[in-house]
């Protein structure tokens, strides 16, 4: 039960002045329950990748399988396939349209055919998972709310349509620090309690370093990393900074650290770890 | 130091969605100086945007009142005087650029106060030099990068020769490379001698200030230097802040007994702290 790639390459505007190789055969496997981070710099082609997840975009060369089947074959089994992949884009509370937050969650489960009661069902269970009450928000308007909540209402539009793989396209750009963790632990806790696949883009190492227990790189239309947060840190330092990543701002203070002398064990990745790492080098001495 | 803008007891509330009366600014008392570099922080909908859009009279006080180069800003005939005094750039390039190639952008502001024609061209060439962006005065906006774009919507600002730019969020939508191209931008034209007012949560940037201003619900939180501000490890995070990693971490250590100084913002004063 996985999304491959195989051998996938694509090209935006081809045979015009304006070709452009995003993707460069890419074999790739995200096998269900992961939670894959993938990062890289703007024009990496991380957004192009995610979008031939479901059928957004067709590869130029090689194909793409959810759970085995062809998404940009014709007929209905593509069809189930990619209902089972939900697609969360950049700034989604911009596709926010209803007259109510109920109905705006609605749309997606509504069109699957669905009847009222399981609709409410799954309309409910979505705004419990960004953590907003139902009784107080399902009859507001969506465009009455602050930008971290209209992003969430998106989100939870997204979350009723009960994927097994959710992708989310920097989900927390724009929000303040407190916004963006409340939705990082939104979609870490929806993972955990269901289990969905979740593919999350992002240009920052920082958050998904936190989250994902896998990250792929992109550089250049191509996978230049793969494997676990520390894995990917540890033996890519060089490699990131010239994919253009912004790491761990621990990391890179850890690093000035360094220069002058100070070395410490393991690979923090928060300030908690820093500090205790730190500590237990500078404790031992004074 | 000159005074440039002057908030007196600024007040602004507006009807809610359920008809309730909401205050989203309360009693802000500010001074900003010719020449200075103020870094506005505070979470989402703390009322920082809602201040910034007071400083050129796109939001009038609702009590208590804005000067700006002594022009009250609630006075409808000081309104041109303020706009051309006091530039401000947005959160998204895209909604800032009008028209299909960039030196015309840059020039829409000019040619709109009626400047003669010489004196456009010379105000776009230095615009374009000042962020960099002269080799793409012929390019057409939209096929920039975001960092590219919110630089021409800076060089349109600067055409106007304003005294002031008010920056709200320029860089939360952009990526590593593009928020870098942006801060240079800023700091530069900061030490050429313009007023730079610049909004944001990214903490890393605000260092770059003269002064920290935090807005809490509303109002004036406190305020100092980016040291004075950003020691306050416990203050920031319990009003939902982050501080620089630096900082940060030298808290951590503290607590657990290190003797560290009160003043370490950069990794650069941490590296050195710890070894000496």
């Amino acid at each position: 039960m996985s999304i491959t790639f195989n051998d996938v390459s694509h090209i935006y505007m081809p045979g015009t002045p304006f070709e452009q190789t995003a993707l460069k055969k890419i074999n790739l496997e995200i096998k269900q329950g992961q939670f894959v981070g993938i990062i890289g710099h703007t024009g990496s082609g991380k957004s192009t990748l995610v979008q031939h997840m479901n059928g957004i975009l067709k590869p130029t060369q090689g194909a793409v399988t959810v759970e085995g089947i062809d998404v940009n074959a014709k007929g209905m089994s593509a069809r189930d396939a990619k209902q089972k992949v939900g697609m969360v884009f950049q700034y989604p509370e911009h596709q926010l349209f209803e007259e109510t937050i109920f109905e705006d969650i609605a749309f997606g489960p509504r069109n699957l055919g669905l009847d009222e009661k399981e609709i409410e069902r799954r309309v409910k269970t979505a705004l419990e998972f960004v953590g907003l009450d139902f009784k107080t928000f399902s009859k507001r308007s969506p465009f009455q709310l602050s930008g971290g909540q209209m992003r969430r209402v998106a989100i939870a539009g997204v979350i009723a349509l009960e994927p097994k793989y959710l992708i989310l396209d920097e989900p927390s750009a724009g929000l303040d620090p407190r916004g963006r963790e409340e939705i990082l632990e939104q979609i870490s806790e929806l993972h955990k309690t269901t289990g969905v696949t979740v593919i999350m883009v992002s240009h920052s190492m920082e958050e998904v370093a936190k989250l994902a227990d896998r990250l792929v790189v992109m550089y250049n239309g191509q996978v230049k990393l793969d494997g676990s947060p520390r894995e990917v840190f540890r033996h890519g330092r060089e490699e990131l900074s010239r994919a253009g990543v912004d790491v761990p701002s621990v990391c890179t203070l850890l690093a000035e650290i360094a220069k002058r002398g100070l070395t410490v064990d393991g690979l923090p990745l928060t300030p908690e770890e820093a500090a205790e790492a730190i500590w237990t080098v500078k404790g031992r001495h004074s | 130091m000159e005074e440039l803008i002057k908030t007196v007891n600024l007040g602004h509330s507006y009807r809610g969605p359920e008809g309730d009366m909401v205050t989203a600014l309360e009693n802000i008392n500010l001074t900003i100086h010719n020449g200075e570099f103020v870094a506005i922080i505070g979470t989402n909908g703390s009322g920082k945007s809602t201040l910034a859009k007071h400083f050129n009279a796109l939001l009038l006080p609702t009590s208590g009142k804005c000067l700006v180069n002594g022009y009250q800003t609630d006075e409808v005939s000081n309104l041109w005087a303020i706009r051309q005094t006091v530039g401000m750039v947005f959160q998204n390039p895209d909604n800032q650029l009008v028209a299909a190639v960039v030196e015309e952008d840059v020039a829409f502001g000019p040619e709109n106060l009626g400047i003669e024609p010489c004196e456009i061209v010379r105000r776009v060439d230095e615009a374009l030099k000042l962020v960099g962006m002269s080799e793409y005065r012929l390019h057409s906006p939209h096929r920039l990068s975001g960092g590219q774009k919110q630089r021409v919507a800076i060089a349109g600002m600067l055409a106007m020769n304003p005294k002031c730019l008010v920056l709200d969020e320029p860089t939360a939508m952009l990526d590593p490379v593009g928020r870098h191209e942006v801060v240079e931008t800023v700091k530069s034209l900061n030490k050429k001698g313009m007023t730079i007012i610049y909004i944001t949560h990214a903490m890393e940037e605000a260092v770059n200030a003269d002064r920290v201003v935090v807005v809490d619900r509303g109002k004036l939180a406190f305020q100092g230097t980016p040291v004075e501000v950003f020691s306050q490890v416990k203050r920031l995070k319990n009003i939902g802040l982050d501080v620089p990693t630096a900082a940060d971490v030298a808290w951590r250590l503290k607590l657990k007994g290190l003797v560290l100084p009160e003043t370490i913002i950069t990794n650069k004063e941490l590296a050195v702290a710890l070894c000496p």
